[in-house]
């Protein structure tokens, strides 16, 4: 037993699991405001640290700079999407705004492969201090502060829609649009400001991993580790999202433990979360947290 | 017609689901300060009529003149702004949120502070506004005798208290005429009693015009200035409550009678 690793590990899960809780809340909120399982998730990360990267190196902006003009472009991208390509598909058979999603993914990974290289490239060095040690383990930099703007980004989302108006507006439109529209609000406005969100939300986890794993299109894969993450803790639950996100990203960590010490499999960290996913759906067919669809006839 | 602009004017319209005629051809007006009430049997097209002058259909003839202004093209959401609220016939709340967030909602469109400016919340000029807002929903709640649920999330409620929720929702949006679809369906007598006066008063207190449909024809004969009778999406009579009630064809929609009235006005009711 090597208890400084399974705590090292442990922290290590608690941080990526709190960035996939913030791409699974991206995830959700599109979900519940519009509808649409956006297949694409993992191509805004993708996206995000592509343009983040770009405005950096071939720029030679500082990072809050590139930093704002990546929140700003991808904001647009989210608006564009929206109103470009899912508008139209607006009341059409959801395996076609899936495959849509599914389009969109393969042609922004591909786009960004055609633009940037299929190579890995590492970001300039962002912070001074590379690691620090936290109470004896070793962390990233990037981490922690990822872990804070993971934090700010969840608390950000609970003020949003609890307190704002459009937050208000959003979870009417996600109730019932017919009624939410009577009451006044411009449901495609809504939908295109959940793209846009969501957008800019997934970007700033695409940049924190960027950071640390250098940009390349492995980020798309956390389009699909969102999965196990948003299914676990219900595909309407905002915090259902985040704690599925911890989960997950314990899980895989605990997994690779396990693995390292006992088993010598080599990849038991990936498929974990899976089979965990597999035991839960069987015990709480929604989800942790999700909404009951009970349909009488 | 001598009164003032109406505030609301159907005219000819007429609404098909393919073959299905929904409506045909039906012309009407709301004068303001008026309960204006549409009745008829089951499947006359009332509803039918509601959802044409609130947006969720478009009808496929004729036009919808709201405070002199045709508003048959616009969508449900600007109509709102302008000044036209509604319920509906079934529940249509927020279940999971509270009965104040719910009215909040409602007050969507008079919300002017964005998101950015929400977040410097003090010195944006958003806690006053939300102060504002929040005194003139009190009152609402305080009118509609709902103070003590205010915190409630809304699906707990019961039905009469849910019914009175949607009402302060659609109050909340300041409508210049409000559509109340079924107020008292399936009420009890002490509950209905309760949301006529409800109606009175927001007409009378609040200056508020009020087209309603409604089946219980005690409350509609008691409260409304005018009605209008609709039958097979036609309509069949339009007036005060005394004159509808006396129109043979009114009584031959009703009570399947032969021409000739035979029974005293009051036995209808």
């Amino acid at each position: 037993m090597d208890l400084s690793l399974l705590l090292q590990l442990t922290l290590n899960g608690l941080i990526v699991g709190a960035l996939y809780g913030v791409v699974a809340m991206s995830f959700v909120l599109i979900y519940k405001a519009s509808q649409v399982v956006n297949f694409a998730q993992g191509e805004f990360l993708l996206v995000g640290a592509w343009v983040c990267w770009w405005f950096l190196v071939d720029w030679q902006l500082p990072f809050w700079a590139g930093f704002l003009f990546t929140l700003a472009f991808m904001t647009l991208f989210g608006l564009v999407l929206q109103v470009v390509v899912l508008r139209p598909l607006i009341g059409e058979p959801v395996i076609s705004v899936i495959m849509a999603t599914i389009g969109l993914g393969i042609f922004f990974q591909a786009l960004m492969k055609w633009i940037f290289g299929v190579f890995a490239k590492p970001f300039p060095p962002i912070f001074a201090v590379e690691r620090v040690s936290v109470m004896g383990l070793e962390v990233q930099t990037v981490y922690l502060v990822s872990l804070g703007i993971s934090l700010a980004i969840m608390l950000g989302f609970a003020w949003f829609f609890t307190a704002s108006k459009h937050g208000l507006a959003m979870r009417a439109t996600a109730f019932d649009q017919q009624v939410a529209q009577s009451l006044g609000v411009s449901v495609p406005r809504v939908f295109a400001m959940s793209w846009a969100i969501s957008a800019v939300v997934s970007a700033v986890a695409g940049v924190v991993v960027g950071v640390v794993n250098g940009v390349s299109s492995a980020l798309s894969f956390y389009g699909i580790k969102v999965f196990p993450a948003v299914i676990l803790g219900g595909l309407d639950s905002i915090l259902g999202a985040v704690l599925g996100g911890i989960i997950v990203g314990l899980l895989e960590n605990w997994a690779h433990y396990i693995d390292s010490q006992w088993l010598n499999w080599g990849n038991m960290f990936q498929i974990a979360p899976f089979y965990a996913l597999v035991l839960i759906l069987l015990i709480k067919p929604y989800g942790l947290f999700g909404t009951r669809n009970i349909e009488r006839v | 017609m001598a009164e003032p602009s109406p505030i609301l004017a159907a005219e000819g319209i007429s609404l098909r689901f393919g073959g299905v005629r929904a409506l045909t051809d039906v012309s009407f007006h709301v004068n303001r300060g008026e309960i204006f009430s549409i009745i008829g049997p089951n499947g006359a097209g009332k509803t039918s009529m509601v959802n044409c002058i609130s947006g969720r259909y478009r009808p496929t003839e004729g036009r919808v003149l709201f405070d002199g202004q045709d508003i048959t093209r616009i969508g449900t959401n600007r109509r709102a702004a302008l000044g036209l609220g509604r319920t509906f016939q079934n529940l249509a709340l927020f279940g999971h949120m509270s009965v104040l967030d719910n009215i909040m909602v409602g007050r969507h469109h008079l919300l002017k502070t964005g998101f950015l400016r929400g977040m410097l919340y003090w010195v944006g000029g958003a806690q006053q506004e939300e102060l504002a807002h929040r005194r003139e929903v009190e009152e609402i709640i305080d009118f509609l005798e709902i103070q003590h649920v205010r915190k409630a999330p809304a699906g707990t409620l019961p039905y009469g208290l849910r019914k009175r929720v949607e009402l302060a929702r659609a109050v909340a949006l300041k409508p210049k005429l409000i559509l109340l679809d079924e107020p008292m369906a399936g009420m009890n007598l002490e509950e209905k009693e309760d949301m006529a006066r409800f109606v009175v008063d927001l007409n009378e207190e609040w200056g508020m015009t009020v087209l309603m449909i409604e089946h219980d024809m005690g409350v509609v004969m008691d409260i409304s200035h005018r009605v209008m009778v609709l039958d097979f999406g036609r309509k069949i009579a339009e007036g005060r409550p005394e004159e509808v009630l006396a129109d043979p064809h009114v009584r031959r929609a009703y009570l399947g009678e032969a021409d000739e009235v035979t029974q005293p006005a009051e036995e209808v009711v």
